[in-house]
């Protein structure tokens, strides 16, 4: 569990020195995910540790993103200005996204299978 | 009375209050959720957001106070973006199957983003600046501050509008994706990730595990599309 959780913040610190060092436009833990990724393929297969740390990680993922969503707290007045655009234009624009990439990619999976 | 008052002052200097209170408010949310058949109208994120605040409104206490407990939660965010590579590698010949499909689509799920945040808030009249946080909102928040700040945007509202627009596909993704019938759980996941990054991605992940290593991917790969799409298009149209 120990040996898991220190591959897994050693992916993330090598993730934020790769960003920020190399002025990258993907954040630190994005590459870290990558980083840690080539080293299972590396390996061949996923340690029965790493499996339970990180199914213990992603099972409560949903909870980790509260306390960043209650920060919309702080900024009930710059979304007063726009309001009625900004709303309709991040629900459409996020229902149209998921429309256009599902469909997209049922279509080039069928075009694929057939 | 003046007992009372004294705990309430440590309580809140300490962490151990918010830390508390983030965890209470979202068991209970998960505990209504999982009463309401999983009704994903009844978001564990949306609801317990909505009563985190409640309770810091009521109270009068600063966010920043909030989070010097809540920061432990929100500190395991980067490793667990980290341990996605779990689930990925576990589903990697589904994703390495259908590779071209994957790219293709989360190509067109990162323009459809990018164009339509900017075409439908521009025709509603809004300010530059609101467009510019407004157009990155599909791409987890690191990401998405840093493109709105190099472009002129504001970077906190961009955060802001990045949580809204994640809490939205959660909610409404898998609503959606019943009505247009996709029930390939990899084009499901796949969409979830490129409109709403890492909270659907969190929810996908609950439902499906392919559906959350397909989000994970897209999530990452939309942020380094939009990071490279967004400058080339804005500097072309604006």
């Amino acid at each position: 569990m120990l040996n898991a959780l220190t591959l897994i913040l050693v992916c993330q610190l090598a993730g934020e020195l790769a960003s920020g060092g190399l002025g990258l436009p993907v954040p630190g833990p994005v590459i870290g995910m990558v980083l840690l990724f080539i080293y299972l393929m590396v390996r061949g297969g996923i340690s029965q540790n790493m499996s339970k740390t990180a199914d213990g990680l992603l099972g409560h993922l949903s909870l980790l993103f509260v306390p960043a969503g209650v920060g919309v707290m702080l900024h009930f007045g710059l979304l007063e200005d726009n309001w009625a655009a900004v709303s309709v234009a991040l629900l459409a624009s996020t229902v149209l996204t998921i429309i256009v990439t599902a469909l997209m990619m049922q279509w080039l999976s069928r075009k694929q299978a057939s | 009375m003046s007992g009372l008052r004294d705990v309430w002052v440590y309580l809140s200097a300490s962490p151990l209050l918010h830390l508390t209170m983030t965890l209470v408010a979202f068991q209970a949310a998960s505990w209504i959720y999982e009463k309401a058949n999983k009704n994903p109208l009844l978001n564990p994120v949306l609801l317990s957001v909505i009563a985190v605040v409640i309770m810091l409104v009521l109270s009068g206490t600063a966010y920043e106070d909030y989070f010097e407990g809540a920061q432990f939660v929100h500190f395991l965010l980067g490793p667990a973006t980290v341990a996605l590579a779990i689930p990925l590698y576990r589903q990697f010949d589904k994703v390495r199957a259908s590779a071209l499909a994957v790219l293709s689509s989360i190509l067109a799920g990162s323009l459809t983003a990018i164009l339509t945040a900017l075409a439908i808030g521009s025709l509603l009249g809004a300010s530059t600046d609101t467009l510019l946080s407004l157009a990155p909102k599909s791409v987890t928040a690191p990401v998405a501050m840093g493109i709105s700040e190099q472009l002129g945007g504001l970077p906190s509202l961009t955060a802001v509008l990045v949580i809204l627009t994640g809490i939205t596909g959660a909610v409404l993704g898998p609503v959606v994706l019943n009505i247009i019938g996709v029930k390939d759980w990899a084009a499901r996941g796949l969409a979830m990730g490129t409109a709403s990054h890492g909270i659907a991605t969190a929810r996908a992940l609950q439902v499906n595990e392919v559906a959350g290593a397909f989000a994970g991917l897209a999530m990452g790969l939309n942020a380094l599309a939009t990071a490279i799409l967004l400058p080339l298009i804005w500097n072309w149209f604006f």
